[in-house]
Protein backbone atom coordinates (compact mmCIF):
# COMPACT_ATOMS: atom_id res chain seq x y z
CA UNK A 1 0.00 0.00 0.00
CA UNK A 2 0.70 3.62 -0.80
CA UNK A 3 -0.03 6.45 0.81
CA UNK A 4 0.27 9.58 -0.53
CA UNK A 5 -0.75 13.16 0.80
CA UNK A 6 -1.82 15.95 -1.27
CA UNK A 7 -2.26 19.08 0.71
CA UNK A 8 -3.82 21.25 -2.14
CA UNK A 9 -4.58 21.25 -5.39
CA UNK A 10 -1.93 24.04 -6.49
CA UNK A 11 0.94 25.59 -4.90
CA UNK A 12 -0.84 28.87 -4.10
CA UNK A 13 -4.45 28.08 -3.82
CA UNK A 14 -4.41 27.69 0.25
CA UNK A 15 -5.72 24.39 2.20
CA UNK A 16 -6.75 23.90 5.60
CA UNK A 17 -3.87 23.96 8.24
CA UNK A 18 -5.44 21.14 10.61
CA UNK A 19 -6.32 18.88 7.13
CA UNK A 20 -2.40 19.00 6.14
CA UNK A 21 -1.88 17.75 10.03
CA UNK A 22 -3.74 15.45 10.04
CA UNK A 23 -2.53 14.24 6.91
CA UNK A 24 1.32 14.26 8.34
CA UNK A 25 -0.25 12.37 11.18
CA UNK A 26 -1.69 9.69 9.22
CA UNK A 27 2.13 8.97 8.31
CA UNK A 28 2.07 9.02 4.16
CA UNK A 29 4.67 7.59 1.79
CA UNK A 30 5.16 10.76 0.19
CA UNK A 31 3.65 14.28 0.14
CA UNK A 32 3.03 15.46 -3.66
CA UNK A 33 2.07 18.80 -4.98
CA UNK A 34 1.14 20.56 -8.30
CA UNK A 35 2.99 23.77 -8.98
CA UNK A 36 1.04 24.93 -12.26
CA UNK A 37 -0.83 24.54 -15.09
CA UNK A 38 -1.43 25.47 -18.62
CA UNK A 39 -4.74 27.19 -17.48
CA UNK A 40 -3.40 30.96 -17.09
CA UNK A 41 -2.51 31.20 -20.11
CA UNK A 42 0.60 31.45 -22.21
CA UNK A 43 2.59 34.52 -20.72
CA UNK A 44 3.98 32.38 -17.68
CA UNK A 45 5.66 29.90 -20.13
CA UNK A 46 6.63 32.60 -22.82
CA UNK A 47 8.69 34.68 -19.58
CA UNK A 48 9.17 31.42 -17.75
CA UNK A 49 7.87 33.15 -14.81
CA UNK A 50 4.89 31.98 -12.10
CA UNK A 51 2.09 33.44 -12.02
CA UNK A 52 1.38 33.55 -7.79
CA UNK A 53 3.39 36.05 -5.87
CA UNK A 54 6.55 35.27 -4.55
CA UNK A 55 5.77 35.56 -0.73
CA UNK A 56 2.92 33.61 -1.49
CA UNK A 57 4.45 30.89 -2.26
CA UNK A 58 7.02 30.86 -0.04
CA UNK A 59 4.76 30.92 2.91
CA UNK A 60 2.78 28.05 1.73
CA UNK A 61 6.30 25.76 0.85
CA UNK A 62 7.51 26.89 3.78
CA UNK A 63 4.59 24.78 5.37
CA UNK A 64 4.83 22.21 2.98
CA UNK A 65 8.61 21.89 3.93
CA UNK A 66 8.00 21.70 7.82
CA UNK A 67 5.30 18.58 7.04
CA UNK A 68 7.95 17.23 5.05
CA UNK A 69 10.38 17.16 8.18
CA UNK A 70 8.26 16.12 10.14
CA UNK A 71 6.39 13.15 8.10
CA UNK A 72 10.38 12.50 6.88
CA UNK A 73 9.42 12.02 3.52
CA UNK A 74 10.00 12.85 0.03
CA UNK A 75 8.18 15.80 -0.84
CA UNK A 76 7.84 16.22 -4.42
CA UNK A 77 6.43 19.50 -6.37
CA UNK A 78 5.49 19.08 -10.25
CA UNK A 79 5.57 21.96 -13.13
CA UNK A 80 7.30 24.15 -10.62
CA UNK A 81 6.23 27.79 -11.06
CA UNK A 82 3.31 27.89 -12.91
CA UNK A 83 4.55 26.67 -16.33
CA UNK A 84 7.51 24.44 -15.08
CA UNK A 85 10.49 25.71 -17.49
CA UNK A 86 13.56 25.43 -16.05
CA UNK A 87 13.94 29.24 -15.15
CA UNK A 88 10.85 28.55 -13.03
CA UNK A 89 12.61 25.43 -10.89
CA UNK A 90 15.34 27.34 -10.47
CA UNK A 91 13.39 30.00 -8.95
CA UNK A 92 11.52 27.58 -6.66
CA UNK A 93 15.08 26.19 -5.83
CA UNK A 94 16.45 29.36 -4.75
CA UNK A 95 12.78 29.89 -2.50
CA UNK A 96 13.94 26.56 -0.99
CA UNK A 97 17.51 27.19 -0.10
CA UNK A 98 16.27 30.06 1.15
CA UNK A 99 13.93 28.63 3.42
CA UNK A 100 16.23 25.06 4.01
CA UNK A 101 18.67 28.32 6.09
CA UNK A 102 15.76 30.08 7.97
CA UNK A 103 14.35 26.67 9.09
CA UNK A 104 17.98 24.89 9.71
CA UNK A 105 17.44 22.10 7.84
CA UNK A 106 20.02 19.87 5.74
CA UNK A 107 18.09 18.78 2.29
CA UNK A 108 19.43 16.68 -0.55
CA UNK A 109 17.19 18.52 -3.73
CA UNK A 110 16.88 17.27 -6.61
CA UNK A 111 15.69 19.25 -9.88
CA UNK A 112 14.34 17.74 -12.65
CA UNK A 113 14.36 20.16 -15.96
CA UNK A 114 11.97 19.70 -18.83
CA UNK A 115 13.01 22.69 -21.14
CA UNK A 116 13.54 21.75 -24.45
CA UNK A 117 16.24 23.27 -27.08
CA UNK A 118 14.77 24.43 -30.74
CA UNK A 119 17.88 22.63 -31.99
CA UNK A 120 17.17 19.06 -30.96
CA UNK A 121 13.50 19.40 -31.56
CA UNK A 122 14.02 20.62 -35.22
CA UNK A 123 16.10 17.38 -35.86
CA UNK A 124 13.37 15.24 -33.97
CA UNK A 125 10.62 17.05 -35.89
CA UNK A 126 12.71 15.80 -39.37
CA UNK A 127 12.64 12.11 -38.08
CA UNK A 128 9.45 11.89 -37.52
CA UNK A 129 10.02 11.72 -33.51
CA UNK A 130 7.47 14.77 -33.41
CA UNK A 131 3.56 14.07 -33.99
CA UNK A 132 0.44 16.55 -33.69
CA UNK A 133 -2.72 16.05 -31.12
CA UNK A 134 -5.94 16.98 -32.27
CA UNK A 135 -6.83 20.60 -32.73
CA UNK A 136 -2.47 21.32 -33.25
CA UNK A 137 -1.63 24.08 -35.14
CA UNK A 138 1.54 23.46 -38.13
CA UNK A 139 4.90 23.33 -37.01
CA UNK A 140 8.49 23.97 -38.32
CA UNK A 141 11.82 24.68 -37.46
CA UNK A 142 11.40 28.45 -38.07
CA UNK A 143 8.18 28.42 -35.20
CA UNK A 144 10.11 26.07 -32.58
CA UNK A 145 12.74 28.34 -32.92
CA UNK A 146 10.80 31.46 -32.52
CA UNK A 147 9.82 29.94 -29.21
CA UNK A 148 11.06 31.61 -25.44
CA UNK A 149 10.43 28.69 -23.99
CA UNK A 150 9.76 25.08 -24.64
CA UNK A 151 8.94 22.03 -22.41
CA UNK A 152 7.95 18.71 -22.41
CA UNK A 153 5.62 16.93 -19.53
CA UNK A 154 8.07 14.68 -17.40
CA UNK A 155 5.71 11.08 -16.39
CA UNK A 156 5.84 8.79 -14.16
CA UNK A 157 9.21 7.56 -14.85
CA UNK A 158 11.16 10.89 -14.73
CA UNK A 159 9.95 11.59 -11.37
CA UNK A 160 10.96 8.00 -10.02
CA UNK A 161 14.59 8.77 -11.66
CA UNK A 162 14.56 11.86 -9.13
CA UNK A 163 13.14 9.71 -6.22
CA UNK A 164 15.73 7.44 -6.58
CA UNK A 165 18.83 9.85 -5.95
CA UNK A 166 17.34 9.80 -2.46
CA UNK A 167 15.96 13.55 -2.61
CA UNK A 168 14.09 14.69 0.40
CA UNK A 169 12.84 17.61 -2.18
CA UNK A 170 11.88 17.00 -5.71
CA UNK A 171 11.34 20.13 -7.44
CA UNK A 172 10.18 19.39 -10.87
CA UNK A 173 9.85 21.20 -13.92
CA UNK A 174 7.12 20.61 -16.68
CA UNK A 175 5.05 16.97 -15.34
CA UNK A 176 1.47 15.46 -16.54
CA UNK A 177 -0.69 16.88 -13.73
CA UNK A 178 -0.38 13.02 -12.60
CA UNK A 179 2.81 11.71 -12.82
CA UNK A 180 3.73 13.45 -9.44
CA UNK A 181 0.79 11.13 -7.26
CA UNK A 182 1.25 8.20 -9.68
CA UNK A 183 4.92 7.85 -9.73
CA UNK A 184 5.27 6.23 -6.33
CA UNK A 185 2.59 3.93 -6.42
CA UNK A 186 3.74 2.34 -9.69
CA UNK A 187 7.66 1.85 -8.04
CA UNK A 188 6.17 -0.16 -5.54
CA UNK A 189 3.78 -2.49 -7.95
CA UNK A 190 0.35 -0.67 -6.71
CA UNK A 191 -1.89 -1.54 -9.88
CA UNK A 192 -1.31 0.90 -12.46
CA UNK A 193 -4.87 1.70 -13.39
CA UNK A 194 -5.65 2.66 -9.78
CA UNK A 195 -2.35 4.86 -9.61
CA UNK A 196 -3.00 6.82 -12.68
CA UNK A 197 -7.09 7.16 -11.74
CA UNK A 198 -6.39 8.00 -8.38
CA UNK A 199 -3.75 10.64 -9.48
CA UNK A 200 -6.27 11.95 -12.09
CA UNK A 201 -8.86 12.15 -8.88
CA UNK A 202 -6.53 13.69 -6.94
CA UNK A 203 -4.35 15.95 -8.80
CA UNK A 204 -6.73 19.06 -8.51
CA UNK A 205 -6.80 18.67 -4.10
CA UNK A 206 -9.81 18.56 -2.77
CA UNK A 207 -11.92 19.55 -5.96
CA UNK A 208 -13.57 16.12 -6.19
CA UNK A 209 -15.01 16.27 -3.02
CA UNK A 210 -17.76 18.66 -1.47
CA UNK A 211 -15.42 21.50 -0.10
CA UNK A 212 -12.96 22.33 -3.10
CA UNK A 213 -11.63 24.86 -0.33
CA UNK A 214 -10.38 22.54 2.05
CA UNK A 215 -7.40 21.81 -0.15
CA UNK A 216 -5.95 18.52 1.50
CA UNK A 217 -6.28 14.75 0.50
CA UNK A 218 -4.96 11.59 1.34
CA UNK A 219 -4.74 8.90 -1.53
CA UNK A 220 -4.07 5.39 -0.45
CA UNK A 221 -3.30 3.02 -3.62
CA UNK A 222 -2.59 -0.76 -3.44
CA UNK A 223 -2.76 -3.98 -5.94
CA UNK A 224 -6.31 -3.64 -6.53
CA UNK A 225 -7.47 -0.04 -6.54
CA UNK A 226 -7.29 3.33 -4.60
CA UNK A 227 -9.10 4.90 -1.49
CA UNK A 228 -9.86 8.59 -1.66
CA UNK A 229 -9.86 10.07 1.62
CA UNK A 230 -10.69 13.81 1.63
CA UNK A 231 -8.93 15.37 4.97
CA UNK A 232 -10.54 18.76 5.79
CA UNK A 233 -12.80 19.04 8.74
CA UNK A 234 -16.37 19.20 6.22
CA UNK A 235 -15.22 17.67 2.99
CA UNK A 236 -16.76 14.38 2.11
CA UNK A 237 -16.29 12.57 -1.03
CA UNK A 238 -18.77 10.48 -2.96
CA UNK A 239 -18.88 8.49 -5.93
CA UNK A 240 -20.42 11.25 -7.47
CA UNK A 241 -18.05 13.64 -6.77
CA UNK A 242 -15.11 11.27 -7.66
CA UNK A 243 -16.46 9.65 -10.85
CA UNK A 244 -17.62 13.34 -11.71
CA UNK A 245 -13.48 14.56 -11.51
CA UNK A 246 -12.80 12.97 -15.14
CA UNK A 247 -15.24 15.08 -16.21
CA UNK A 248 -12.88 18.21 -15.31
CA UNK A 249 -10.79 19.95 -17.63
CA UNK A 250 -10.43 16.60 -20.22
CA UNK A 251 -12.16 16.59 -23.37
CA UNK A 252 -12.93 12.66 -23.30
CA UNK A 253 -13.62 11.67 -19.62
CA UNK A 254 -12.92 8.19 -19.87
CA UNK A 255 -9.50 8.48 -21.40
CA UNK A 256 -6.32 10.00 -20.20
CA UNK A 257 -3.29 10.13 -22.12
CA UNK A 258 0.07 9.71 -20.58
CA UNK A 259 3.48 9.36 -21.30
CA UNK A 260 3.79 5.60 -22.41
CA UNK A 261 0.17 4.74 -22.74
CA UNK A 262 -3.60 5.34 -21.51
CA UNK A 263 -5.41 5.48 -18.43
CA UNK A 264 -9.23 4.13 -19.49
CA UNK A 265 -12.13 4.62 -16.29
CA UNK A 266 -14.93 3.21 -18.55
CA UNK A 267 -15.03 -0.11 -16.70
CA UNK A 268 -14.25 1.85 -13.12
CA UNK A 269 -16.63 1.02 -9.83
CA UNK A 270 -16.88 3.71 -7.49
CA UNK A 271 -18.22 2.56 -4.23
CA UNK A 272 -18.96 4.96 -1.04
CA UNK A 273 -17.04 3.69 2.06
CA UNK A 274 -18.67 5.36 4.66
CA UNK A 275 -19.92 8.93 4.52
CA UNK A 276 -16.75 10.25 3.25
CA UNK A 277 -14.27 8.22 1.75
CA UNK A 278 -14.55 6.28 -2.13
CA UNK A 279 -12.93 3.47 -2.96
CA UNK A 280 -12.22 2.74 -6.95
CA UNK A 281 -11.66 -0.42 -8.86
CA UNK A 282 -11.60 -1.39 -12.45
CA UNK A 283 -9.76 1.59 -14.41
CA UNK A 284 -7.21 -0.28 -16.52
CA UNK A 285 -3.56 1.33 -17.95
CA UNK A 286 -2.85 0.31 -21.94
CA UNK A 287 0.18 0.71 -22.36
CA UNK A 288 1.76 2.20 -25.63
CA UNK A 289 4.43 4.21 -27.16
CA UNK A 290 6.36 6.64 -24.56
CA UNK A 291 6.11 9.82 -25.91
CA UNK A 292 5.20 13.06 -23.91
CA UNK A 293 3.64 16.04 -24.91
CA UNK A 294 5.00 19.19 -25.62
CA UNK A 295 4.39 22.88 -24.86
CA UNK A 296 5.69 26.10 -26.58
CA UNK A 297 5.33 29.97 -26.33
CA UNK A 298 6.56 32.64 -28.32
CA UNK A 299 5.97 36.28 -28.43
CA UNK A 300 3.18 37.29 -30.30
CA UNK A 301 3.40 41.09 -30.72
CA UNK A 302 3.41 43.74 -27.84
CA UNK A 303 0.40 45.33 -26.30
CA UNK A 304 -1.49 48.93 -25.37
CA UNK A 305 -4.46 48.80 -24.01
CA UNK A 306 -6.80 51.84 -22.80
CA UNK A 307 -10.14 52.17 -21.18
CA UNK A 308 -13.14 54.61 -21.74
CA UNK A 309 -16.68 54.39 -20.54
CA UNK A 310 -19.73 55.93 -22.32
CA UNK A 311 -22.47 56.41 -20.39
CA UNK A 312 -24.48 58.94 -22.43
CA UNK A 313 -27.77 56.53 -23.68
CA UNK A 314 -27.14 57.89 -27.10
CA UNK A 315 -23.51 56.58 -27.28
CA UNK A 316 -24.41 53.14 -25.19
CA UNK A 317 -26.97 52.92 -27.69
CA UNK A 318 -24.55 53.56 -31.06
CA UNK A 319 -21.44 52.08 -28.89
CA UNK A 320 -20.45 49.36 -31.93
CA UNK A 321 -20.58 52.20 -34.74
CA UNK A 322 -18.92 54.53 -32.43
CA UNK A 323 -16.10 52.36 -31.74
CA UNK A 324 -15.65 51.54 -35.66
CA UNK A 325 -15.21 55.47 -35.83
CA UNK A 326 -12.74 55.53 -33.75
CA UNK A 327 -10.93 52.63 -35.19
CA UNK A 328 -11.46 54.20 -38.56
CA UNK A 329 -10.07 57.62 -37.10
CA UNK A 330 -7.09 56.29 -35.55
CA UNK A 331 -6.08 53.84 -39.15
CA UNK A 332 -6.06 56.93 -41.06
CA UNK A 333 -3.88 58.78 -38.52
CA UNK A 334 -1.47 56.51 -37.94
CA UNK A 335 -1.15 55.70 -41.71
CA UNK A 336 -0.36 59.52 -42.06
CA UNK A 337 1.69 60.13 -39.55
CA UNK A 338 3.43 57.23 -39.04
CA UNK A 339 3.09 55.92 -42.32
CA UNK A 340 2.26 52.25 -41.29
CA UNK A 341 0.30 49.88 -43.15
CA UNK A 342 -2.98 48.52 -42.14
CA UNK A 343 -2.17 45.17 -41.54
CA UNK A 344 1.46 45.93 -39.52
CA UNK A 345 -0.40 46.46 -36.43
CA UNK A 346 -3.78 45.32 -35.16
CA UNK A 347 -6.66 47.64 -33.08
CA UNK A 348 -9.76 46.52 -31.88
CA UNK A 349 -12.27 47.87 -29.22
CA UNK A 350 -14.18 45.37 -27.28
CA UNK A 351 -17.68 46.51 -25.61
CA UNK A 352 -17.65 45.58 -22.70
CA UNK A 353 -21.62 45.46 -21.27
CA UNK A 354 -22.21 44.47 -24.69
CA UNK A 355 -20.50 41.36 -26.25
CA UNK A 356 -16.97 41.78 -24.96
CA UNK A 357 -16.50 38.01 -23.82
CA UNK A 358 -18.31 35.94 -26.27
CA UNK A 359 -17.94 38.42 -29.30
CA UNK A 360 -19.98 37.42 -33.05
CA UNK A 361 -21.47 34.47 -30.94
CA UNK A 362 -22.94 36.77 -28.05
CA UNK A 363 -27.04 36.45 -28.67
CA UNK A 364 -28.22 38.47 -25.21
CA UNK A 365 -28.42 42.16 -26.22
CA UNK A 366 -30.51 44.07 -23.85
CA UNK A 367 -29.01 47.72 -22.93
CA UNK A 368 -26.31 48.41 -20.35
CA UNK A 369 -26.85 51.79 -18.39
CA UNK A 370 -23.47 52.02 -19.21
CA UNK A 371 -20.40 50.51 -21.84
CA UNK A 372 -16.74 49.96 -21.34
CA UNK A 373 -14.95 50.31 -24.46
CA UNK A 374 -11.39 48.57 -24.03
CA UNK A 375 -9.08 49.36 -27.10
CA UNK A 376 -6.59 47.21 -27.78
CA UNK A 377 -3.57 47.55 -29.71
CA UNK A 378 -1.08 44.76 -30.82
CA UNK A 379 2.18 46.10 -32.69
CA UNK A 380 5.15 44.53 -33.53
CA UNK A 381 7.20 46.39 -31.24
CA UNK A 382 6.29 48.10 -27.38
CA UNK A 383 6.98 51.59 -29.06
CA UNK A 384 4.78 51.04 -31.93
CA UNK A 385 2.06 49.88 -29.40
CA UNK A 386 2.57 52.64 -27.14
CA UNK A 387 2.42 55.62 -30.17
CA UNK A 388 -0.45 54.16 -31.62
CA UNK A 389 -2.22 53.77 -28.31
CA UNK A 390 -1.56 57.26 -27.62
CA UNK A 391 -2.93 58.05 -31.12
CA UNK A 392 -6.61 56.52 -29.76
CA UNK A 393 -6.44 58.28 -26.78
CA UNK A 394 -8.36 61.26 -28.13
CA UNK A 395 -10.70 59.58 -29.93
CA UNK A 396 -11.62 57.45 -27.13
CA UNK A 397 -11.96 60.57 -24.84
CA UNK A 398 -14.02 62.64 -27.42
CA UNK A 399 -15.34 61.21 -30.32
CA UNK A 400 -18.60 62.44 -31.79
CA UNK A 401 -20.95 60.77 -33.25
CA UNK A 402 -22.44 63.68 -35.37
CA UNK A 403 -20.19 65.55 -37.17
CA UNK A 404 -22.37 69.09 -36.04
CA UNK A 405 -22.75 68.19 -32.35
CA UNK A 406 -21.42 69.91 -29.48
CA UNK A 407 -17.74 68.00 -28.39
CA UNK A 408 -18.76 64.86 -25.99
CA UNK A 409 -15.95 63.85 -23.09
CA UNK A 410 -16.10 59.89 -21.56
CA UNK A 411 -15.13 58.67 -18.67
CA UNK A 412 -11.54 57.61 -18.43
CA UNK A 413 -10.86 55.75 -15.00
CA UNK A 414 -7.54 56.13 -15.34
CA UNK A 415 -4.08 58.56 -16.09
CA UNK A 416 -2.45 57.92 -18.43
CA UNK A 417 -5.32 56.38 -19.80
CA UNK A 418 -3.47 54.10 -22.13
CA UNK A 419 -1.55 50.74 -20.14
CA UNK A 420 1.85 48.89 -21.70
CA UNK A 421 0.99 45.38 -21.73
CA UNK A 422 4.82 44.31 -23.39
CA UNK A 423 5.02 41.72 -25.00
CA UNK A 424 1.84 39.09 -25.34
CA UNK A 425 2.55 35.40 -25.86
CA UNK A 426 1.17 32.27 -27.96
CA UNK A 427 1.09 28.48 -27.70
CA UNK A 428 2.32 26.97 -30.83
CA UNK A 429 2.88 23.23 -29.94
CA UNK A 430 0.31 20.87 -28.98
CA UNK A 431 2.14 18.22 -30.04
CA UNK A 432 3.83 15.14 -28.97
CA UNK A 433 7.70 13.71 -28.95
CA UNK A 434 8.95 10.19 -29.10
CA UNK A 435 11.26 8.98 -26.52
CA UNK A 436 13.47 5.95 -27.19
CA UNK A 437 14.19 6.32 -23.34
CA UNK A 438 11.76 8.24 -20.42
CA UNK A 439 15.23 10.40 -19.20
CA UNK A 440 17.18 11.11 -22.89
CA UNK A 441 14.71 14.66 -22.46
CA UNK A 442 15.34 15.31 -19.52
CA UNK A 443 17.82 16.66 -17.00
CA UNK A 444 18.73 15.98 -13.35
CA UNK A 445 20.94 17.58 -11.01
CA UNK A 446 21.00 16.94 -6.92
CA UNK A 447 22.25 19.09 -4.66
CA UNK A 448 22.69 19.45 -0.71
CA UNK A 449 21.12 22.85 0.86
CA UNK A 450 20.97 24.25 4.18
CA UNK A 451 22.51 22.61 7.02
CA UNK A 452 21.45 21.20 10.21
CA UNK B 1 -39.72 28.57 -23.01
CA UNK B 2 -37.21 27.32 -20.33
CA UNK B 3 -33.75 27.97 -20.90
CA UNK B 4 -31.70 25.05 -20.53
CA UNK B 5 -29.75 26.82 -17.10
CA UNK B 6 -33.10 26.69 -15.13
CA UNK B 7 -33.50 22.90 -15.58
CA UNK B 8 -30.41 21.69 -14.72
CA UNK B 9 -27.98 21.96 -11.36
CA UNK B 10 -24.90 24.11 -13.18
CA UNK B 11 -23.30 24.13 -16.36
CA UNK B 12 -19.16 24.54 -16.43
CA UNK B 13 -17.39 25.41 -18.94
CA UNK B 14 -13.61 25.52 -18.72
CA UNK B 15 -10.67 24.89 -20.64
CA UNK B 16 -9.59 21.39 -21.66
CA UNK B 17 -5.52 22.19 -22.19
CA UNK B 18 -5.54 25.67 -24.75
CA UNK B 19 -6.20 23.95 -27.63
CA UNK B 20 -9.81 22.74 -26.48
CA UNK B 21 -12.79 23.34 -24.84
CA UNK B 22 -14.98 21.75 -22.56
CA UNK B 23 -18.55 22.48 -21.24
CA UNK B 24 -20.28 19.77 -18.64
CA UNK B 25 -23.93 19.98 -18.25
CA UNK B 26 -24.90 18.37 -14.70
CA UNK B 27 -28.68 17.78 -14.90
CA UNK B 28 -28.83 16.56 -11.28
CA UNK B 29 -31.41 13.37 -12.11
CA UNK B 30 -32.44 11.03 -14.85
CA UNK B 31 -35.91 13.14 -15.89
CA UNK B 32 -33.72 16.19 -16.75
CA UNK B 33 -30.69 13.95 -18.26
CA UNK B 34 -32.99 13.01 -20.47
CA UNK B 35 -34.46 16.53 -21.65
CA UNK B 36 -30.72 17.51 -22.01
CA UNK B 37 -29.80 14.39 -23.82
CA UNK B 38 -32.30 15.01 -26.16
CA UNK B 39 -31.11 17.78 -27.88
CA UNK B 40 -29.44 17.89 -31.16
CA UNK B 41 -25.96 18.51 -31.15
CA UNK B 42 -25.88 19.96 -34.55
CA UNK B 43 -27.63 23.13 -32.21
CA UNK B 44 -25.08 23.20 -29.31
CA UNK B 45 -22.83 23.44 -32.75
CA UNK B 46 -24.49 26.05 -34.61
CA UNK B 47 -24.56 28.22 -30.79
CA UNK B 48 -20.70 27.96 -30.03
CA UNK B 49 -20.12 28.45 -33.83
CA UNK B 50 -17.83 25.12 -34.46
CA UNK B 51 -18.55 22.25 -36.98
CA UNK B 52 -20.94 19.49 -35.69
CA UNK B 53 -18.29 16.83 -37.03
CA UNK B 54 -15.29 18.50 -34.73
CA UNK B 55 -17.07 18.37 -31.81
CA UNK B 56 -16.86 14.96 -29.00
CA UNK B 57 -19.90 14.52 -27.01
CA UNK B 58 -20.53 12.08 -23.99
CA UNK B 59 -23.92 11.37 -22.37
CA UNK B 60 -23.57 9.52 -19.03
CA UNK B 61 -26.23 8.30 -17.77
CA UNK B 62 -24.94 7.26 -14.17
CA UNK B 63 -24.00 10.72 -13.76
CA UNK B 64 -26.34 12.64 -14.80
CA UNK B 65 -24.22 14.77 -17.37
CA UNK B 66 -23.91 15.21 -21.06
CA UNK B 67 -20.31 16.56 -21.87
CA UNK B 68 -19.55 18.51 -25.20
CA UNK B 69 -15.95 18.97 -26.01
CA UNK B 70 -14.89 21.58 -28.70
CA UNK B 71 -11.30 22.44 -30.51
CA UNK B 72 -11.05 26.20 -29.39
CA UNK B 73 -12.36 28.55 -32.31
CA UNK B 74 -9.35 30.30 -31.27
CA UNK B 75 -6.33 29.20 -29.50
CA UNK B 76 -6.05 30.21 -25.33
CA UNK B 77 -4.23 33.27 -24.73
CA UNK B 78 -3.56 34.35 -28.76
CA UNK B 79 -4.66 37.81 -29.63
CA UNK B 80 -7.93 37.37 -30.40
CA UNK B 81 -9.34 35.55 -27.03
CA UNK B 82 -11.55 36.87 -25.33
CA UNK B 83 -11.78 34.45 -22.04
CA UNK B 84 -8.50 33.33 -21.37
CA UNK B 85 -10.13 30.11 -19.20
CA UNK B 86 -13.18 29.47 -21.70
CA UNK B 87 -15.26 30.19 -18.75
CA UNK B 88 -17.98 31.71 -20.16
CA UNK B 89 -19.00 29.27 -22.80
CA UNK B 90 -21.48 27.82 -20.47
CA UNK B 91 -23.14 30.60 -20.33
CA UNK B 92 -24.20 30.24 -24.14
CA UNK B 93 -25.47 27.13 -23.30
CA UNK B 94 -27.34 27.81 -20.23
CA UNK B 95 -29.29 30.23 -21.93
CA UNK B 96 -30.32 27.94 -24.85
CA UNK B 97 -33.87 27.41 -25.01
CA UNK B 98 -35.41 24.15 -25.12
CA UNK B 99 -38.31 22.97 -26.90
Amino acid sequence: MTRVLIPTGALGLGYERAALALGVANRPDIIAVDGGSTDSGPSYLGRGVSKYSRGSTKAEWRELMLARAEAGVPLVIGTAGTCGADAAVDWLFQITEELAAELGQKLRVARLYSSQNAADLTAALASGKITPLPAAPPISAEILASCTNIVALAGAEQIQAALATGADIVIAGRTTDTAIIAALPLLRGDHAGAAWHGAKVGECGAIATTNPASGTIQIDFDKTGFTFTPLGASARATPYTVSAHMLYENSDPFILHEPGGQLDVTAARYQALNQREVRVEGSRWVPGPYTVKLEGARVAGYQTVALALLRERRYVEAARAWADAVIAETRARVAARLGLAADTYDLEIRLIGIDATMGALENHRPLPAEVGALAIVTAPTEALASEIGKMVNPYLLHHALEENEPMPTFAFPFSPAEMNRGAIYEFCLNHVLHLSEPMSSFRLVVTEVGHG
Amino acid sequence: MVELGQIVEKVRSKNAGPFWLTIDVFCGNSDVFARVAALPTGRVAALFGVAEAAMKRFDIADLNVVKFSVPRPVVQGTRADRDMHGAAWGCLLAEMPLD
